[in-house]
């Protein structure tokens, strides 16, 4: 296991409006790790996703927040893409009239070009695409539909992770990708995210929900709770929140 | 940032075609009246039909007031403070051949991007190149005379083929039919005609330039097409003017005939400079656009892509009289800054079995006031008529306005008539969404407009598509999968 650390965020806090939601998350993620952060709705959770992609509208302050090293608050959300954080999103977002293929080719050779390549030619990315559908076990018209537009639930989670594979992030974010899935498209998105999971590679899954886990197995597990990480530990803490529900925790860290 | 950001980016797009030529022109002074026609018309050398039909629209003009109906606040224009006539000065004769036009003229259009020497040409595109009040050259005539095609200036046209002109002009858009029109009538100086013999299909792109150029003119072209009995014909206009802080007038009319199963496609790329950030200058663009389907299984396509001028009032239309008759009206019109954008299209459906659809897009940006007007018409005598009409705002920022005017007239009761809309703001979900694929937010923003405007685009005719991909500064779709 490779010692590189992707993530290293101390007392994150952001607030909306006023109201704060982080309240000092620490954090640190290292390559070829898969971390699972699991919360009661309302959390902020969702936000802690949204702010580490970069999301406008919040006030972010940390005593540190870095990725791969770098100073990762003052980088657009697209550098951050482009450096390897990508976040896969719990609604993903219609866009109307823009072919699947375009926005993929698109986001693929912006990342390219950011790493100093030349663009794929289009053989060489409709391969790629071909073997990462087949994977997704998705259909080749998925491709000429809009992004996301009319796409059931399953599809869109399945197309995110579809997107995961192509653009192959250093830090891949998953904010429940597991809610609205039927146990057979959680298992293909399951299949998807291990087939990600690579030495250099940090994978983090934000969920409520113990199934998911089940496919992916987490190697540390964080409880969330009032916008900040209560508890860390290994794999058998999904066991005890199973068995005890978050109030446990809750109740064990007020007292 | 954000949103906020791309759009502040997407929005100072700067106007690329401001610049001046700096030509000698001959200008009629300042003015209008019976006096200045009859120059005007001794100046085109017009046969006699000409002119009277000329000085009837002027009484016309005379006895009509200027509409105001549409959504769009300006100061009272002056009609008698703005010249009628201006033209290049190069003889008393039309150039024979380029190597007479002038090189100023010749590497204007250069600078906009219609080469006319023959080197340089747009392959498959032939142009029409209007400078002000007239026609400065025309490429390919020639080879479209082998197919007995006619494409020239209307002055031309006047000289060379006056039973045709005199057979069709004013046959759809009559002088009375509104002010502009008739102020049209009355000074038009010059613009295209095409005429397309029986079961010709024209090979080439037809395509007419418009450039305003000098100071405190009007420009008032006419476009003359007539497609014979199972004919085809693509043709496109672009428009361009310099950056000034007054405003240009600019009233055209346009006429389409289509007979029995010939079918006519007219593509707009209107790209007048359209005023300064605070609404300083720019062009009023009072244009009245109409095509007859006069003839059975006959089809009017209009597709205009509407991003210049500080006022537009331009509502291309269908008559569509032939049995089985189709019209269809493709429109993206983008308005930013203070522009006011008031377009859209009438479908009178009188034949048999007549189908229309009309899809329109309007984006507003800054300021702008963009409204789809629209009637959708059916009489009695069109039996099982449809129409399909699908119009769709996107707004980006919070002081733009979008208005929707649709109007549906159906006295025949086996019609069937169906209209959608739609407004909606760019996202800042969806920006984000892009931004966190990799995407630049002016990418991300272009990306959104483009997929939006996808239906019309689509339906641009292949050559023009990089031109409308730069006008936009969008990336067009299906160039992948």
């Amino acid at each position: 296991m490779s010692e590189e650390i992707v993530l290293e965020i101390k007392g994150l806090a952001a607030a909306i409006e006023g109201k704060r939601i982080l309240q000092g998350v620490d954090l640190r993620v290292r390559a070829g790790t898969v971390h699972a952060i699991m919360g009661p709705n309302g959390s902020g959770k969702s936000t802690l996703c949204q702010v580490l992609a970069g999301r406008a509208g919040y006030e972010v302050t940390a005593e540190f927040a870095r990725f791969l090293g770098r100073d990762l608050l003052p980088m657009a959300p697209e550098e951050r893409a482009r450096e390897g954080l990508l976040l896969s999103f719990q609604y993903p977002v219609e866009i109307p009239g823009v072919k699947n293929v375009y926005l993929l080719k698109a986001a693929y050779n912006a990342l390219r070009r950011a790493r100093g390549e030349q663009e794929a030619d289009a053989f060489e990315f409709m391969t790629l695409v071909r073997e990462k559908l087949r994977a997704m076990r998705m259909d080749e018209s998925f491709l000429h539909r809009a992004v996301n537009s009319g796409f059931s639930g399953g599809e869109k989670k399945r197309n995110e992770v579809l997107q995961m594979l192509i653009l192959e992030p250093k830090l891949a974010l998953f904010d429940e990708v597991d809610s609205g899935l039927d146990i057979d498209a959680l298992r293909v998105v399951a299949e998807g995210i291990n087939a990600l999971r690579a030495p250099d590679r940090a994978i983090v899954l934000v969920t409520h929900y113990r199934r998911l886990l089940d496919y992916v197995p987490p190697d540390v597990v964080h409880v969330f709770h009032e916008g900040r990480i209560v508890r860390s530990g290994d794999r058998s803490l999904v066991e005890t929140l199973e068995s005890q529900g978050y109030q446990w925790v809750v109740e064990e860290v007020a007292g | 940032m954000g949103e906020q950001f791309s759009v502040q980016e997407w929005v100072k797009r700067e106007y690329r075609y401001g610049f001046v030529t700096e030509i000698a022109e001959e200008v009629f002074p300042p003015g209008l009246d019976e006096e200045v026609i009859r120059r005007l018309s001794a100046r085109k050398e017009e046969p006699e039909f000409m002119l009277e039909w000329r000085l009837a629209a002027f009484r016309l003009w005379q006895q009509m007031k200027e509409p105001h109906w549409a959504r769009a606040v300006y100061p009272p224009i002056d009609y008698q403070a703005i010249s009628y006539f201006a033209a290049p000065k190069m003889g008393k004769d039309r150039p024979k051949s380029l190597a007479e036009v002038d090189p100023k003229l010749l590497e204007t259009y250069e600078r906009l991007g219609v080469p006319l020497h023959e080197r340089a040409r747009l392959a498959g595109v032939a142009v029409d190149a209007v400078f002000d009040s007239v026609s400065v050259a025309t490429t390919y005539r020639e080879k479209l005379a082998e197919q007995g095609i006619i494409f020239c200036s209307f002055s031309e046209a006047v000289r060379d083929h006056p039973e045709l002109v005199h057979r069709y002009l004013g046959s759809v858009v009559p002088p009375g039919d509104n002010f502009f029109a008739a102020l049209n009538a009355a000074v038009f100086s010059d613009g295209s005609f095409v005429y397309v013999p029986k079961g010709v299909r024209c090979p080439l792109e037809l395509s007419t330039y418009f450039r305003i150029n000098a100071n405190e003119t009007g420009q008032f072209e006419r476009t003359l097409i007539i497609a014979d009995e199972g004919s085809y014909v693509s043709y496109l206009e672009g428009c361009t003017a310099p950056m000034r802080d007054e405003n240009q007038l600019h009233a055209a009319v346009v006429e389409l005939i289509a007979l029995e199963g010939a079918e006519i496609k007219y593509s707009t790329v209107q790209n007048w400079y359209p005023g300064d950030a605070e609404g300083r200058g720019g062009i009023y663009n009072f244009v009245t656009k109409r095509g007859e389907c006069r003839g059975a299984g006959s089809k009017i396509s209009w597709i205009q892509v509407e991003v210049g001028s500080a006022i537009t009032w331009k509502y291309p239309s269908c008559v569509l009289r032939g049995e089985g008759s189709v019209g269809e009206f493709y429109s993206v019109a983008v308005g930013n800054h203070r522009q006011q954008i008031d377009s859209g299209t009438k479908m009178i459906h009188i034949g048999k079995g007549t189908r229309s659809t009309i899809i329109s897009k309007g984006i507003s940006a800054g300021r702008a006031q963009n409204s789809y007007r629209g009637l959708v018409k059916v009489l009695p005598s069109a039996e099982g008529a449809r129409n399909y009409t699908q119009c769709d705002s996107l707004l980006i920022g919070s002081r733009c306005g979008a208005h929707t005017y649709p109007t549906i007239e159906v006295a025949n009761p086996t019609a069937v008539v169906e209209h959608e809309a739609t407004t909606s703001k760019i996202a800042e979900d969806q920006i984000f969404y892009l931004q966190q694929r990799g995407l630049s937010p002016e990418d991300a923003v272009n990306l959104v407009v483009n997929g939006f405007c996808k239906e019309v685009f689509n339906n641009l005719p292949m050559e023009f598509a990089v031109e409308v991909e730069a006008l936009m500064q969008v990336t067009l779709e299906g160039a992948v999968g």
